[in-house]
């Protein structure tokens, strides 16, 4: 299973443009083997284990047993969110998840999408006001969750909740899955309020429908039309 | 509680478009999108000599091409296991008596009779292959158009065949028995219609049944490294049954509206 999640992330026709990283960037990727991270740019990033957040948010020097500690917590196939460090002169970029709004995620849907329609905004991580929160990577990786209850304790994704998610919370990530497939398709870009007004625009159909060619133009178009109303 | 990721119930299919005539020097094809599995399937008929043991009949040839393009693994010789597979399906598929009238296909007993030789070009793959592929083979046989002979015998008792001069003079085929391949993947304890990549992922065991527009199954295949319990494999079964019968009713309407449009319809091909 894990080595077909591999390919699946390397077989998309979409992301045929790459990703660039640039220091402070702030990407959602796939683990690969210690501590490679896919991230769909030419080269695999790195994750190193110091510039990993130990369980609390400790900080001191990472000794052999942190090491063995790690390999259980994050393996191959899951997925993290991550802040890039630096780029190293061959672009590859170095990834940290020193604060803990990083780390591994838990449950929800992955969406991939061109680089370049990733809005850059202060921030990346959006709690959205229909129920449900999304992570915007720079690389073009789309996390999107339930959002998760108890705000004030960030646990840095060190406890992976696998409670069944309910129905009403899945309803709302698989329609705003299905709004960011098709702003992606109209070459709109993505960013926290695009979204929210295009999920609003859907409202009125199902949400399997949302991917119909017709409808995608006609809520896309709604949300242009919103944004235009917005800024003049 | 059927919903899957993208809002679909476990047994509904995602958004297809089908078109016929989309190659210009074949007798029939058409051209399947279901989401982003893109299959383009040519039918040429050719003359050539009836098998030994069906000696008034023609017959079927299938050949699968996995383009490079379709998905990386496919690059050089990657997509021939799956290509080999994928015909040999066919075959069974069709191997039934009633699915295709092969006697029509006959010219001269013994003699003559029509090949139809189905091209099927894989161009993108976005999970659910079989059915695409079959809805595809489906379209394009309805599409094909074989030219009307006439068998003329002279004094001396040897036969000419004589094609038809006028190139709208020719036989379609029944294509009301021709089965379509429904795929249900098993997913934990559920299983699935037209599983998208990602789906087809997370399912370690999948049925593939074809089934007539009457709801007949012609025949069955398990894939999947996993295991089918007796009673899901019923379960599945009934579904495809269900599934196909309507997915038959969806085709035949899509392919009618087609074809009433006649030659005033706007080709959308590889350009739109």
């Amino acid at each position: 299973l894990v080595g077909r999640m591999r390919r699946l992330t390397g077989c998309s026709l979409r992301l045929a443009p790459r990703y660039n990283g640039e220091v402070g960037d702030i990407v959602v990727g796939r683990i690969t083997e210690r501590w490679k991270v896919e991230t769909n740019s030419r080269l695999d990033s790195v994750l190193l284990l110091s510039s990993m957040n130990l369980p609390g948010g400790e900080l001191r020097r990472r000794s052999a047993e942190d090491e063995l500690a790690m390999r259980d917590y994050l393996q191959e196939g899951d997925l993290i969110s991550a802040e890039v460090q630096s780029v190293f002169s061959d672009g590859a970029v170095s990834l940290h998840t020193r604060s803990l709004k990083y780390g591994k995620l838990g449950q929800g849907v992955l969406v991939q999408v061109s680089p370049s329609l990733v809005k850059r905004q202060k921030t990346h991580f959006h709690d959205l006001p229909c129920g449900a929160s999304v992570i915007l990577g720079n690389n073009g990786f789309i996390w999107i969750y339930p959002t998760p209850e108890q705000k004030d304790e960030e646990a840095g994704g060190f406890t992976t909740s696998l409670e069944p998610v309910p129905l009403s919370d899945r309803e709302v990530i698989s329609r705003l899955r299905n709004c960011i497939v098709a702003l992606v398709t109209q070459t709109f870009m993505l960013f926290d309020t695009s979204i929210l007004y295009c999920y609003e625009a859907s409202l009125p159909h199902q949400i399997k429908d949302i991917l119909k060619p017709e409808v995608m133009e006609e809520i896309v178009l709604e949300t242009r039309r919103r944004l235009l109303d917005l800024e003049g | 509680e059927d919903l899957r990721v993208d809002g679909r119930g476990c047994e509904d299919y995602r958004c297809a478009e089908v078109e016929t005539d989309v190659v210009s020097n074949t007798s029939g094809s058409a051209r399947v999108k279901l989401g982003h599995t893109d299959i383009l399937v040519g039918v040429k008929a050719e003359m050539g000599t009836p098998k030994l043991e069906k000696p008034d009949e023609g017959y079927l040839e299938f050949f699968v091409d996995c383009s490079a393009n379709a998905t990386p693994e496919f690059e050089g010789r990657g997509g021939e296991e799956l290509g080999t597979e994928i015909a040999n399906t066919l075959y069974r598929v069709f191997s039934s008596e009633s699915s295709v009238d092969l006697k029509s296909l006959c010219i001269n007993p013994r003699e003559h009779c029509w090949v139809l030789y189905v091209d099927v070009l894989l161009l993108e793959c976005g999970g659910n292959l079989f059915d695409a592929i079959s809805i595809a083979v489906k379209a394009a046989l309805f599409n094909t158009r074989i030219p009307k002979v006439r068998v003329l015998e002279d004094e001396e008792g040897s036969k000419e065949i004589e094609l038809s001069d006028d190139p709208y003079d020719c036989i379609r085929l029944n294509v009301v028995d021709v089965p379509c391949i429904v795929t249900l993947s098993k997913i934990g304890y559920r299983h699935v219609v037209d599983a998208t990549l990602q789906e087809e992922a997370c399912s370690l065991a999948s049925l593939l049944i074809s089934v007539t527009s009457k709801g007949a199954l012609t025949s069955m295949k398990k894939v999947g490294k996993g295991s089918l319990d007796p009673e899901s494999i019923f379960e599945m079964m009934e579904t495809g049954k269900r599934v196909g019968k309507s997915l038959h009713i969806a085709l035949q309407k899509i392919l009618d509206e087609e074809e009433s449009l006649g030659t005033s319809r706007q080709k959308v091909g590889f350009l739109g």
